[in-house]
């Protein structure tokens, strides 16, 4: 009977020690947005270093400097920012389905609004929680 | 109601891991989010794992290449 109590107590243990440990974001929708979000990355990345795009404290990117775009390139910039938006907000949304919690899709995304400026790199704009523009 | 320690334990063990797994539930695992934010992040900032796959540092931006205009 001892026996059997420990065992379940472990099994358990386990389980829940797994349930908190990781969500899941190995799905095939998710990967896929990975990738076209790190391939449109390479498009982007000159534009956060130029300031032109800076990183929002809600999880997206903001065209904040058109200025800073050259004119011939201020239509791709739009449509990749706006892209890029797009898909982070299908992002969001496809982790919380995959987890069977559409509920958290707001917390995932703050979630991640947070971590995305904390890796943004030096030079990079980031928005505070006051919303203003601050240079990394 | 003199309980032995087993039955105790048979009955406080799973109410236990129940209202753990309700926990779990209603809550939201901020650090396994953290946790995942990060692996994706740093992917799609390829700032791990890729660095292989990287040109090597001084080459022309990628993205200077304009994309093919549409007539």
């Amino acid at each position: 009977m001892k026996r059997f109590i420990v065992a379940m107590l472990l099994t358990l243990a386990a389980g829940l020690a797994q349930a908190q440990a990781n969500l899941e974001i190995n799905t095939p929708a998710i990967n896929a947005l990975k990738k076209a979000m790190g391939e449109r990355h390479n498009q982007l990345a000159p534009f956060y270093a130029s300031g032109a795009v800076g990183i929002s404290r809600d999880g997206g990117v903001v065209l904040r400097d058109a200025n800073a775009v050259p004119l011939p390139q201020r239509a791709a910039a739009n449509s990749a920012v706006a892209a890029e938006n797009a898909d982070r907000t299908s992002l969001y949304k496809e982790i919380a389905r995959a987890n069977g919690k559409p509920e958290w899709e707001g917390e995932i995304r703050n979630t991640f609004a947070q971590r995305w400026i904390e890796k943004a790199q030096p030079g990079w704009y980031v928005q505070n929680a006051q919303g203003q523009w601050v240079r990394k | 109601m003199n309980l032995s320690t087993p039955a105790l334990m048979l009955i406080a063990v799973p109410a236990l891991c129940l209202s753990a797994c309700v926990t779990i539930n209603i809550y939201f695992p901020a650090a396994a989010a953290e946790k995942a934010a990060d692996r994706i992040i740093d992917e799609v900032y390829q700032l791990k794992g890729a660095e292989a796959a990287k040109p090597p540092a001084g080459q022309a931006p990628v993205t200077d290449a304009k994309p093919a205009e549409k007539k």
